[in-house]
């Protein structure tokens, strides 16, 4: 494996910049669908709900809304928007004959997805915030977490982003690793209601410790279980993205 | 003095050997051209030496420094115009150009000045603010040449850079190419444009299957291959098979391209007298560097 360098952020910087040349035809669906599920779940199914501790509904998905579409700003832009780069608009192919290698471009394209899951994971939060749904200053680590886990659903993104052998793969990528972890991950339902199998694979599947940590940010509860949540984050972030260095090198130099 | 030299450069596919053995010196300040058919290895050879195609075999040294291990600091001087467009379709003209100096850490203000300065070269100024979308084939190459001149490379690397442009811009193109090398930029040319190889190489080496098959000025190649002049006759089918075995006999070079016979190394002698009563149709002229490529490669479609 070689090495990014801090080249990379020159690939940042033109995603930025392209970003924010056409954010009105994107950000404001990516913005819209958590507010809208965060309300019609939370208020509409709410209203069927009751939780043990008397917490509400909507306070219970707040949390796990957060850091999931964090997660989908992250994937979409690492799974179609790189791909697309990729393949149809050659970009990478124009990068590579610069100074950049392609451990800076990749890079670069993941730490510009983690970002959109910055961005995304901290308009929710104000607007849980606005809500009243948000109960600790701790909550303003939301962004840092959400960040992190940007770049370890990034690096998975790319990763499966420079295996695949047409866009059309990716429907795998969602309707078999990312929807299922949307639900199994403990954002709408506790872990406990499954049964113990499905308990302890849900640990590990990247999704469920953010949940886990996002929840105690919100809260203000912390158990000792959080430690290892973190270290899970951490370590999955570390390998994702080392394979993806490789990989990627692999799919663009041949 | 070399300023590229590549050592028994091989590349396989699958087990297909794409570029088989090159050894190359390209000079600096020359303008070094790659002829071949498609499929030869051009292109692969190209990718290889620009760093974005491991070698399988072999090294690539370019300004003294091995490419394996200084490829950062040896990009930072290219300017390379590949044969697909890429250009950054999601950014204007002139964002696509400060965002190209941007890879190279070129200062906003310098890269403003410069992107303005390369699209006056090329005459696009007043695309300046249009969408990639916008511009027509000629135009996108042009601001790939443009593009490629950002960083002021000491060395061009040209994969077949005026493809499908008409001939005004081909002929603004080979103008500022021969503009550059006169300021010292040396440049790797590969082309299927026997005119564009003559009008601007120095050198040119014939690819084939993934082999140099011969090297040289074009005049050499043109002397050693072809000789000064070719005539090309017009037969009948009866008569072509009693001209071969005549030219046979005279142990003289020829191509039979269905009913027109090349022949080469022709010299005014009692043969072509003898043609000229016998034949309708006799045009002399002056060998060119096509005809050392199809001596070289064959006449048949390779894919």
């Amino acid at each position: 494996m070689k090495p990014f360098s801090w080249h990379f952020i020159r690939v940042w910087q033109r995603n930025r910049d392209v970003f924010f040349r056409l954010w009105r035809s994107e950000a404001p669906g990516s913005i819209a669908e958590p507010i809208i599920i965060l309300l019609a779940m939370g208020i509409g199914l709410g209203a069927y709900v009751g939780l043990i501790d008397s917490q509400k509904y909507i306070e219970f998905i707040a949390p796990g809304i957060i850091v999931s579409y964090a997660m989908f700003s992250a994937t979409f832009e690492c799974t179609y928007g790189s791909y697309v780069r990729m393949e149809f608009e050659k970009i990478y192919d124009a990068i590579i004959a610069t100074p950049l290698n392609v451990e800076d471009v990749t890079a670069g394209e993941i730490f510009w997805g983690a970002t959109r899951s910055l961005m995304t994971g901290t308009l929710i939060l104000a607007v849980a915030a606005a809500f009243q749904l948000v109960h600790s200053p701790w909550a303003l680590f939301i962004p840092l977490l959400v960040f992190l886990e940007g770049i370890m659903f990034a690096s998975i993104a790319i990763l499966f982003t420079s295996i695949v052998p047409s866009i059309n793969s990716f429907n795998y990528y969602f309707t078999l690793f990312i929807t299922p972890m949307f639900f199994f991950s403990g954002v709408f339902f506790p872990l406990s209601s499954f049964p113990k199998i499905v308990q302890t694979l849900s640990w590990i599947i990247p999704l469920t410790p953010v949940v886990h940590l996002s929840r105690a940010l919100i809260n203000g509860e912390f158990q000792l279980q959080l430690l290892w949540a973190l270290t899970l984050i951490i370590a999955l972030t570390a390998l994702f993205f080392s394979i993806s260095l490789v990989t990627m090198r692999r799919r663009l130099t041949t | 003095m070399a300023i590229i030299t590549t050592k028994n450069l091989t590349k396989k596919f699958n087990g297909l050997l794409a570029v088989e053995g090159v050894s190359l010196e390209i000079d600096k300040g020359e303008c070094f051209g790659l002829l071949g058919p498609n499929g030869a290895g051009k292109t692969t050879l190209v990718r290889m030496i620009t760093a974005v195609s491991p070698p399988t075999e072999g090294s690539i040294w370019v300004l003294g420094n091995d490419l394996e291990t200084h490829s950062r600091q040896i990009k930072a001087v290219l300017g390379v115009v590949p044969q697909h467009d890429n250009l950054d379709v999601d950014l204007t003209v002139l964002q696509n150009l400060m965002t190209f100096a941007r890879y190279f850490d070129i200062r906003k203000k310098e890269a403003y000045r410069r992107s303005m300065e390369v699209l006056g070269l090329f005459e696009l100024e007043n695309k300046r603010d249009s969408h990639i979308k916008e511009l027509s084939g000629g135009m996108k190459r042009r601001l790939i040449i443009a593009r490629s001149l950002l960083n002021m490379p000491k060395i061009m690397i040209l994969d077949e850079p005026t493809i499908g442009l008409d001939p005004q811009a081909k002929h603004l193109v080979w103008h500022k190419l021969i503009d550059l090398k006169s300021q010292g930029v040396t440049q790797l040319l590969c082309t299927q444009n026997m005119e564009e190889a003559t009008t601007l190489c120095n050198r040119v080496a014939i690819m084939h299957q993934g082999k140099i098959l011969s090297l040289g000025t074009p005049q050499e190649l043109i002397s050693k291959y072809a000789g000064n002049e070719v005539w090309e006759i017009t037969v009948n089918m009866e008569e072509k098979k009693k001209i071969i075995n005549k030219l046979n006999r005279r142990g003289l070079s020829f191509d039979v391209i269905e009913n027109k016979i090349h022949i080469f190394h022709a010299r005014a002698d009692k043969l072509a007298i003898e043609l000229i009563i016998s034949q309708d149709i006799l045009r002399r002229r002056p060998a060119t560097l096509e005809d050392v490529f199809f001596r070289l490669t064959g006449r048949s479609l390779i894919e």
